[in-house]
């Protein structure tokens, strides 16, 4: 028991101390209790190398398999359809897969679903907080809550706007998206009392032409510092760059396509999950039915300080991490939408992980936009 | 800070948006125009399209250069080009299922061939800051124009030119109208298709290394969003006149900015039906410019869809 | 005035002789013979770009045929996998027949399953399953029939290009499922994937006892055979085969041109709704995004191989299937993108295409040789 803490703090220490790109340090005192080892499907909605999304879990993946006894096998681009239930069938019977890990929202239902109940030797793990009770044991969930990555991208972009206008190119209206969007102006205004968020919405995931005429719009409407959530951050970013705006990233580290104008970013650290699944079953033992976490479990960082954080804005959000890393509600009432209706009353507060959050449907006061 | 009013936001991103998205439309129309006006259609162009992008990012990536990107996505594009422009000459095969095939297969290759070159950043085509005399940074935003832009324009008047006036355009135009009238003045038809499907190829390419290597500037699977296709409805639309190809490319693409810059004014309900924008006004405009009678008025007689 | 021009035909018909035989045998080798010849190329072709990256190109057939035929599993998956292929390409062999070339089959596929996960919604609680069952086929025929219908009506009566109105209302279609399935007819207990209520278990379409393959396989073999009856075999397909031919003779023979343009393009579509409406009822069992997975243009492939053959599209749907089917096993065994697959069937596409040239160049085969 003491070795596995053991481990798990040295995997913590290591895992802190790399950016999303670098590898996972080999030294992993991970002994198996099977013989033939651990066999383990990731499957991607998207291409592995999006800059994004499926990056942030690719670069996870790429680290499990330097554990030794570790065999790593990947699909890329399954859709959310039947073909998914088919690869995560094709893993197990052709490839002998004990874990499977299904890192797109849609995959769930029913797909990882119908396929736990047929194969109950294989665990499955999904990347969205979807498991309820009843659900099939084998199955589960993980996640990351980035939001509040976002709050602290937030906390820094209020101190760094001086038109006091965010702008943020999102993909679609769903509750992770609207979560990080209340995320950005709620860390805002904790800063700067008349900051607001401009959101335009492109409506799909990965539409790099459209990214660019919104990042574009954003700019001309007068936002002088742009995140975003879309799969792939790079046109949003770069093209912010281009126009000498200041930039919050977004799922992997995009600080290298703003070497001006990058503040910080929300980054998903999915090592430290995968890594942990992994040292369970060596162990033989059984995997959590719901992980997540954000900060106090290092399920996400932010990407270290560029160019554009000010001194100020860096102490504030050095100062908003020890807060989220406690646990501190930042969803607090009163709060409205920005429709005028209440959605905290006064004197209520949502907890970090309080599923009212998986379930946000609007946007906070203070952010321009609509859903439709 | 923005004082401006909703609809001046409006207008300029959408006359930014019109010379920004504008320019690969530009270039795979005025491509395939010389191509249609030769007799022969090539769908293939989005896959073309698609592959000129990756070629340029990489070559862009792998030399330094951005320019030399360019013109290596213009030679590949003219590679495809040629392909297609060869196999349809073979008897019995049907230059629009070749066409799909080429698409379906150059879009692959594209991807297979560049997942090295999604990561790396390529250095960018530089852009003329046209607009330097003004103070406010949207206005100087939307005047900041990539030299390809001109170059297009410049194609543009070229072949309206050429086409009227010139030995060759009339070489062409025949061919297109009339492949025994050209073979009876001693012309080889299934040589002037050729390399008018090549140089289309070419300018493809051209336009897909626009896409990648400056607006919006990166490599990925989603770079195109059907813009090859769009293209060749221009060209019907734009009754295979190189001019109105121009300014039917502009005004698609201020159509394509028009989401995001209601957006950003505040109109944010509905932005789907904006988004598909474009595509219901190439619709409606090919609905109203043609008629069951002269079904294309100006189509090249010998073009395979107008028969 | 058709009646009697074809029973005419008929009657006026010479015997056959013994060198007709062969020559008709000659044909029916050939036209098997020659695509065969082409897959050949291709994969030989293929095979070669496998070898200068390095990779093994038997492993890559074996897993091909693994994945695709080898085991139990394999089969069900390319079967899964085949079916709604059968449909989409139906739905661009049909007007073939007509000369048209029709590749907006998707935008069919979409709004027919959308179509029929909207009208199913709210009967669900209240309606017995035999009730909107077939109200969700008919919604999503209907309305698959009306949009490619309307791209015939485009055609006929204003000259419109039919390839390229179909491919508009693609993105058209499309449009309108996000917008409804995000916003009117959106699930809300579902925040994080924009979808329509579910449809209920009781209005799924099953799995043919023994199989996990839905019976959505069985309608589509027995639709094919059926459009292969009306397009071969009744005066209608006899009438629409000769507007292919020659529209102008076909209308001085007295044909209704315009009804059998528009009646083909609706049968067209009424097979792509079908399909979708299998999706949603037999996959998905809502409408959302994922419902766009492309299955329409993969048909337009699949038609074109199987020279718009119907009969000929059972097999090649079963064909192609297995492609996609071994594609996820390639991915992860040879560590091959994605997009590998799509390469291959691209290539044998135009192979395929260019080989239709030697027709009748064998004299063996009972040509004249030399072409043309």
């Amino acid at each position: 028991m003491s070795k596995f803490i053991m481990s798990r703090r040295k995997l913590l220490q290591g895992g802190a101390a790399l950016g999303a790109f670098g590898l996972a340090s080999g030294t992993m005192p991970i002994r198996f209790a099977r013989a033939d080892g651990l066999t383990i499907g990731i499957i991607y909605v998207g291409p592995r190398d999006d800059f994004g999304w499926n990056q942030a879990h690719a670069v996870a993946a790429k680290a499990l398999k330097d554990i030794p006894g570790v065999t790593v096998v990947e699909e890329e681009k399954v859709p959310e359809t039947d073909a998914v239930a088919k690869t995560m069938e094709s893993m197990i019977q052709l490839d002998g897969a004990n874990l499977v890990f299904a890192t797109s929202f849609g995959y769930y239902q029913p797909f990882v679903i119908d396929e736990a109940k047929k194969n109950p030797s294989v665990q499955f793990r999904h990347a969205a907080p979807l498991w309820k009770e009843g659900d099939p044991k084998n199955a589960g969930s993980y996640f990351g809550y980035l939001d509040q990555a976002h709050y602290i991208d937030g906390v820094a972009g209020g101190l760094s706007t001086k038109s006091n206008k965010i702008g943020f190119v999102a993909a679609k209206p769903i509750s992770s998206v609207l979560s990080n969007i209340n995320s950005v102006l709620l860390g805002a205004r904790k800063t700067n009392p008349n900051a607001t968020v401009q959101v335009i919405f492109t409506g799909d995931w990965s539409l790099p032409v459209r990214e660019a005429e919104a990042t574009n719009a954003l700019v001309d409407a007068g936002c002088d510092v742009i995140t975003c959530h879309v799969d792939s951050p790079k046109v949003v970013i770069s093209t912010a760059e281009g126009r000498g705006v200041k930039t919050l990233g977004h799922n992997a580290s995009q600080a290298p396509l703003a070497p001006k104008g990058f503040i910080t970013g929300a980054e998903y650290k999915w090592i430290t999950i995968y890594s942990q699944y992994a040292a369970t079953l060596s162990k033989g033992g059984t995997l959590p039915n719901m992980l997540a976490g954000g900060y106090d479990l290092d399920f996400v960082q932010n990407t270290p300080y560029g160019a554009g954080a000010t001194d100020a804005a860096k102490a504030a959000a050095d100062a908003a991490k020890v807060e989220m890393k406690a646990k501190k509600p930042y969803y607090v009432g009163p709060l409205k939408d920005n429709t005028g209706k209440e959605v905290i009353a006064a004197g209520q507060s949502h907890a970090p992980y309080d599923p009212w959050i998986d379930n946000i449907n609007f946007l906070a006061e203070g952010v321009i936009g609509s859903i439709t | 800070m923005n004082g401006e009013s909703g609809l001046d936001v409006v207008l300029l991103a959408m006359f930014a948006g019109a010379i920004r998205v504008s320019t690969p439309f530009l270039f795979v129309s005025l491509g395939e125009c010389l191509t249609e006006k030769s007799g022969r259609i090539n769908l293939g162009l989005e896959g073309t399209l698609v592959f000129g992008a990756m070629t340029g990012y990489a070559v862009s990536y792998l030399s330094g250069s951005p320019w030399l990107g360019v013109l290596a996505a213009g030679v590949a594009g003219s590679l495809f080009g040629a392909i297609h422009g060869y196999v349809c000459k073979l008897p019995r095969v049907n230059d629009v299922a070749i066409g799909i095939a080429m698409m379906l297969f150059g879009t692959g290759l594209a991807f297979f061939l560049g997942k090295p070159f999604v990561q790396p950043v390529a250095p960018h085509l530089p852009s003329l800051p046209l607009g330097w005399w003004s103070s406010n940074h949207s206005i100087r935003s939307a005047l900041d124009i990539n030299p390809l832009f001109f170059v297009g324009a410049a194609l543009a008047v070229l072949l309206w030119w050429a086409f009227k006036n010139t030995r060759y355009g009339l070489i062409v135009r025949m061919t297109g109208d009339s492949a025994p009238a050209a073979l009876a003045m001693g012309y080889s038809v299934n040589w002037v298709r050729f390399i008018a499907t090549t140089i289309g190829g070419f300018s493809a390419g051209v336009g897909g290394a626009f896409l990648s290597l400056y607006y919006p500037g990166q490599w990925s699977e989603g770079l195109s969003s059907g813009q090859g296709l769009m293209a060749v409805a221009l060209v019907i639309f734009a009754r295979w006149n190189p001019l109105a190809c121009f300014a039917a490319a502009l005004l698609f693409g201020a159509a394509g900015a028009l989401g995001p810059a209601l957006q950003s004014v505040g109109i944010t309900q509905g932005y789907y039906f904006f988004n598909a924008a474009p595509y219901v006004l190439t619709l409606f405009i090919m609905i109203v410019s043609t008629s069951p009678k002269r079904s294309l008025r100006g189509a090249p007689a010998e073009l395979s869809i107008t028969k | 005035m058709a009646v009697t021009s074809d029973t005419k035909l008929a009657a006026e018909a010479p015997a056959l002789t013994g060198g007709d035989w062969l020559r008709r045998i000659g044909r029916s080798v050939e036209a098997v013979f020659i695509p065969a010849m082409a897959i050949v190329a291709s994969a030989l072709l293929f095979s070669l770009l496998l070898i200068i990256l390095g990779k093994s190109p038997q492993e890559f057939y074996e897993l091909l045929w693994r994945g695709g035929f080898g085991t139990s599993f394999s089969w069900q998956n390319t079967l899964v996998r085949a079916t709604p292929l059968i449909f989409t390409a139906l739905c661009v062999a049909v007007p073939a027949r007509l000369g048209m070339v029709i590749i907006g089959g998707e935008g069919a596929f979409v709004l027919g399953g959308f179509c029929a996960a909207a009208i199913a919604v709210p009967l669900v609680d209240w309606a017995s399953p035999w009730i909107v069952m077939p109200l969700m086929i008919v919604a999503a025929v209907v309305s698959g029939a009306v949009w490619i219908g309307f791209v015939g009506v485009l055609r006929y009566y204003r000259g419109v290009n039919e390839t390229i109105a179909s491919l508009l209302m693609y993105y058209i279609a499309v449009s309108i499922m996000n917008f409804f399935v995000e916003g009117p007819l959106r699930d809300l207990t579902n925040p994080n994937k924009p979808s329509t209520k579910p449809i209920g278990d009781a209005n799924m379409v099953g799995d043919i006892p023994g199989t996990e393959v839905h019976w959505g396989l069985i309608v589509g073999i027995v639709l094919a055979i059926a459009l292969w009856v009306l397009m071969n075999r009744t005066k209608f397909g006899f009438a629409a085969r000769i507007t292919g031919g020659n529209i102008r003779a076909a209308r001085a023979q007295g044909l209704p041109v315009g009804r059998l343009i528009v009646i083909s393009c609706a049968i067209a579509g009424a097979c792509a709704g079908l399909a979708g409406y299998f999706e949603v009822a037999a996959i998905q069992g809502r409408a959302n995004a994922s419902i766009a997975a492309g299955y329409g243009f993969t048909g337009i492939l699949v038609a074109f191989l199987a020279k718009q053959n119907p009969l000929a599209i059972i097999p090649v749907s079963i064909f192609l299937g297995g492609i996609a089917a071994a594609g996820g096993l390639i991915q992860r065994r040879m560590g091959m993108p994605d997009a590998t697959v799509q390469v291959l069937q691209g290539l044998m596409f135009v192979l395929l295409l260019v080989s239709e040239t030697f027709y009748g160049r064998f004299r063996i085969f009972g040509g004249k040789g030399g072409g043309r």
